[in-house]
């Protein structure tokens, strides 16, 4: 089974850091990616750009609109995504467990949906 | 050169028994599961170059003790650092004599034992014991048993992280528990397995009426545990499962509607699996100290030798349930001995022993009770009674192949009587 780790983070939280801790922390991100992918269980881990770099687009009724940020106005944004393969939900939790984000922000675990053709 | 390994394969004949001794060395079920995952990993790829280790669990054992123990190192070093540059100076780290030792034996031959008595610890609530022994000791996922409870899987998986932080909380000494302890303790590992069992053979709802690959389970971890204690209750729900899955194949038709007792094909009954439950229940009797699971095994072993349902030594089977009532009485077994009476004495005394159950308020609930009920209405000629309690029946139950089996019991009594 892949799950799908949905990192949210306030980014108020990283103002008062000294760069020296944000560095810490990016390198302890890239350690636990490095760990992730030993053990065999990593497909795939991205950071994303702030939300203010965002655009959300819909083309309902068939007109294209463009708004500047993210689509929900929230405190805490998604700041990151990894993708891992686990043998189910419970190791997934423990995976992520151990990410040194999790004691900054939240972290939803996703299973993936399969999308099948309908045959009908 | 060699075949590629089945990972797969590997994880399925050996990750129970490892990931026991795993547990027991390091006290700790999440860094037991993670360096299982190491070991499993670190066996792909050597196995296929250096060949298969005579002994295959101890060499995945070794090498998950590896594994951990660098962690353990690594972990250690992180902290001493961040301590240092606190200033705080090295702390003593205090040995305790009850915690893990990772130096211990690899493999004991009761670990998995072991780890039936930590899954089904007294502290966890019955549903979390259920929960962390089917994914732990029988390696179901976190999917596969919210299935089987019609749970989603987030509910079950937080129910499995809660019980493993209780145990965690709790100090978990994984050991075998006293002689004294051992009843109360024994008797939460046997409810488990029965519970297991108890949700295969009649699952709780939904379309299916079994779910065999839980009642397998139930028999497995069953038998490993009468390997180590031969106790009389032990046996008796060993034989007492046999018993009711020799029957298992003719208890449903292939369209999955249920087929009662009576109308059963007695002569596709696993004769085998039944020599062998008998003789079990033989096993605990002549220890002279049987409980509620030796009486109900004792029953089904009678109706398991009946050749027809006539045949079928009521006057014993009362008696054993007139015993049970002594044991470990509660309503549930007063229905079922109300039934043994009704075959014995006729539907008007069973009728009488049944009311009470349901307007006292203790089974009111329970749809069998109204189906017992209206099946004694109906044997007594009282069709219109009949036919209310079947459909008090109907509405309490929730499992499909049950109630398209009370609704034909119904249609029954509505069709015009020629």
């Amino acid at each position: 089974m892949q799950y799908m780790f949905l990192i949210y983070l306030d980014e108020g939280k990283f103002a008062p850091m000294t760069q020296a801790e944000r560095d810490g922390l990016v390198t302890a991100m890239l350690d636990y990616d490095d760990t992730l992918r030993e053990s065999g269980h990593l497909i795939l881990s991205e950071a994303l750009k702030p939300p203010a770099e965002a655009v959300t687009l819909r083309k309902w009724a068939g007109s294209l609109t463009t708004t500047d940020g993210p689509f929900m106005e929230t405190k805490e944004h998604l700041s990151g995504v990894i993708l891992v393969q686990a043998r189910d939900l419970n190791e997934a939790i423990q995976l992520a467990a151990k990410m040194p984000l999790a004691t900054l922000g939240s972290i939803e675990v996703r299973p993936l949906e399969i999308l099948q053709r309908g045959t009908a | 050169m060699p075949a590629p390994l089945d990972i797969d394969q590997i994880w399925r004949d050996h990750s129970r028994r490892v990931l026991a001794s795993l547990i027991r060395l390091f006290r700790d079920f999440d860094l037991a599961e993670e360096v299982l995952q190491d070991a499993l990993l670190a066996a792909a790829q050597k196995w296929p170059i250096d060949g298969m280790p005579q002994n295959p669990a101890a060499w995945l054992v070794s090498a998950g003790r590896f594994r951990a123990l660098d962690r353990l190192r690594r972990q250690r070093k992180d902290r001493d650092l961040g301590r240092q540059m606190a200033d705080l100076g090295p702390m003593a780290i205090d040995p305790d004599p009850n915690g893990p030792d990772p130096n211990g034996p690899a493999m004991l031959p009761d670990d998995p034992l072991r780890l039936m008595f930590a899954c089904c610890h007294p502290s966890l609530p019955p549903e979390q014991q259920v929960a962390l022994t089917l994914r732990t000791l029988c390696g179901l996922t976190t999917e596969e048993i919210a299935r089987a409870f019609l749970l989603r899987p987030s509910a079950l998986a937080q129910r499995i992280v809660r019980a493993k932080q209780r145990i965690k909380e709790a100090g978990l000494r994984y050991e075998l528990p006293e002689p004294a302890d051992l009843p109360q303790r024994l008797g939460s590992v046997l409810r488990v397995i029965y519970l297991v069992f108890n949700e295969g053979y009649s699952a709780h709802s939904g379309d299916s009426l079994q779910r065999h690959d839980l009642t397998a389970e139930a028999i497995r971890l069953c038998r490993l545990l009468a390997d180590f204690l031969p106790e009389a209750e032990v046996l008796g729900l060993l034989g007492l499962m046999m018993l009711h899955q020799a029957r298992a194949m003719t208890r449903e038709t292939g369209t999955g509607d249920l087929i009662p007792l009576d109308d059963q094909d007695r002569t596709a009954w696993d004769r085998a699996l039944i020599a062998q439950g008998t003789d079990l229940v033989t096993r605990a009797f002549a220890t002279g100290q049987v409980g509620p699971y030796s009486l109900q095994a004792a029953i089904a072993a009678l109706h398991c030798a009946a050749p027809s349902p006539k045949d079928t030594d009521w006057h014993e089977i009362l008696g054993l349930y007139t015993v049970m009532m002594r044991v470990a009485p509660s309503p549930v077994v007063q229905l079922n001995r109300a039934i043994a009476v009704s075959r014995v004495r006729g539907p008007a005394a069973a009728l009488e022993l049944i009311l009470p159950l349901i307007r006292g308020g203790e089974l009111a609930g329970y749809h069998l009770a109204h189906a017992a009920c209206a099946d004694m209405q109906r044997q007594l000629g009282d069709l219109s009674g009949a036919i209310a309690a079947y459909e008090t029946a109907l509405a309490l139950c929730h499992q499909d192949p049950e109630r398209r089996f009370l609704r034909r019991k119904l249609s029954d009594l509505q069709k015009p009587q020629g």
